[in-house]
């Protein structure tokens, strides 16, 4: 057996033989048989049952051309189960498995693209960012693997972030993105339900949206103040300004990535939040990512002056 | 009576049955004998037989035709692999009644789906593709958003245990209560959420 993995019991393996070599050798008795030309005058007459309005039909063999072909399949077929794995108990000459030619065009492509790839791995990802040739692998990267969440125009939608604001959930620096892209990020927003009362759900909302200085009712706002103060500020901070470090977004801007209506604040609060970035490093490899982080910082970077800084 | 092509042509029966004969030489040669090799007929390392909410999840997912666009076999060619990850093997797939293997790929290939993306975007995915992402011709399935039915989950294991799948009877008493308050999205999300997450790289 040519590939390891191939398991086929050995004597299933004669038995595909036999019946392969033993179907050839069958075709070619057919083919022996039903050559030989009959003269007319020794053909019998076929019980009075070959002539129709006077017309008498022979018993001819096969035109020529016809049952030469069929040889040449014939030659074909041992030329070919002398070659490839065919016949079972042999691997055949050129040794051929799917396997095998799928690990020959894997190398062949990596031996090319690894050392390009290679070459920016060894280089800091604000370095390669800078790098046009990168920039593009980078690019057809990211439309590949990252659009299904983050859009084809790196702008996201509602539960997915918008990378090209200059606003980062978590730290935008060209490490902390490839952090991100590497082990993935897990939001930790908990449900509320349980520890607040609607009441106080609904006012600590509208002190939400009084930060980023939407209009709410006051007197809520000012109820909800408390509440912010005692237990949203641990992760939002005492200004709502978020963190980074634990992805809690800032609420004083104007980025919402489940829209800023009280109505959508309120659910966060209720229901809790946890998006999810999937790690990427299994599927894609350090040297796919370390260019995507580029490609990405690139981006956001190029954005950046188009918005406020965070 | 000698058995020339003139003996054969004249009885129509003996024709048929060598008829018969001659083609089944080739299942005989190509079928039959993988029915007896190792790694075609035994599940990869971590394969389960489909706990009920994924059993269910498959069976909406034939039930809604989702094989017409998506495939679930990674072909082992590196343009493949590049973009879905490791090649299918035949050992993935013998929880499969049937295989979902499917040829038209209208939609990506979906055999190793599995952990790519959070649940949340398959649910907001299903509800309408285009929220996510702006470019897709998939059908909204919104309307999955509704209970499981299920009142036969327990004669769907029971016959996939038959056929040999080791489900244990506790597992089967125990089916229902599984899908108990969950949606049918619910259950579409749980078995996406399973495929092809038994092999995570191509060993050598």
């Amino acid at each position: 057996m040519s590939s390891a993995t191939n398991t086929l019991p050995t004597g299933w393996a004669w038995y595909v033989a036999i019946l392969t070599v033993l179907s050839l050798l069958w075709c070619l008795w057919i083919l022996v048989n039903n050559s030989k030309k009959i003269e007319p005058k020794d053909q019998p007459e076929l019980h009075g049952q070959n002539v129709w309005d006077g017309l008498r039909e022979y018993d001819n063999p096969l035109p020529k051309w016809w049952s030469n072909l069929f040889y040449i399949t014939v030659i074909f077929a041992v030329g070919y189960l002398a070659l490839f794995p065919g016949l079972a108990i042999l691997p055949g000459y050129l040794g051929w498995s799917s396997t095998d030619r799928y690990k020959k065009e894997v190398a062949e492509v990596n031996a090319e693209v690894d050392p390009i790839f290679n070459a920016y791995l060894k280089q800091d990802v604000a370095t390669v960012a800078n790098d046009k040739g990168a920039l593009q692998i980078g690019g057809r990267l990211f439309q590949t693997y990252c659009v299904q969440c983050h859009g084809s125009d790196m702008r996201g939608s509602k539960g997915f972030p918008n990378l090209v604001d200059a606003d980062w959930l978590y730290p935008g620096t060209p490490d902390a993105i490839k952090t991100t892209i590497m082990d993935g990020r897990v939001g930790a927003m908990p449900s509320f339900a349980g520890q607040l009362k609607p009441e106080q759900i609904k006012d600590v909302s509208q002190f939400v949206l009084t930060l980023s200085g939407r209009s709410a009712s006051k007197d809520a706002a000012l109820r909800g103040e408390e509440t912010f103060k005692q237990i949203c500020s641990a992760c939002h901070g005492a200004s709502g300004k978020g963190n980074v470090a634990l992805g809690a977004p800032n609420l004083t801007d104007d980025v919402w990535l489940y829209s800023g209506t009280a109505a959508a604040i309120e659910e966060a609060v209720v229901k809790g939040r946890a998006g999810v970035m999937p790690a990427q490093k299994d599927q894609l490899g350090e040297a796919r990512v370390h260019l995507l982080a580029a490609y990405v910082y690139a981006q956001s970077r190029e954005a950046a002056p188009k918005t406020p800084a965070q | 009576m000698k058995l020339t092509h003139d003996t054969i042509e004249r009885k129509t029966g003996l024709l048929i049955a060598l008829v018969i004969f001659v083609v089944s030489i080739g299942g005989l040669v190509e079928i039959v004998p993988l029915f007896f090799q190792k790694d075609l007929i035994e599940p990869v390392a971590g394969l389960k037989p489909y706990e009920p909410l994924r059993l269910v999840g498959r069976d909406i997912y034939v039930r809604e035709g989702c094989y017409n666009c998506h495939s679930q076999m990674i072909r082992p060619f590196r343009s493949e692999t590049e973009r879905y990850g490791p090649y299918s093997v035949a050992g993935e797939f013998v929880y499969d009644r049937p295989f979902q293997w499917g040829s038209k790929r209208t939609g990506p290939d979906l055999a190793r789906v599995g952990g790519r993306y959070s649940d949340e975007w398959h649910r907001l995915h299903f509800e309408d593709p285009r929220s996510v992402v702006p470019e897709s011709n998939m059908p909204s399935y919104a309307f999955l958003n509704r209970s499981i039915g299920g009142a036969d989950i327990k004669a769907r294991m029971s016959a996939l245990k038959m056929l040999g799948h080791p489900y244990s009877q506790a597992e089967i008493d125990s089916a229902p209560a599984a899908l108990k308050d969950k949606t049918e999205l619910d259950a579409l999300i749980a078995y996406l959420q399973g495929l092809g997450t038994q092999i995570k790289s191509i060993k050598g």
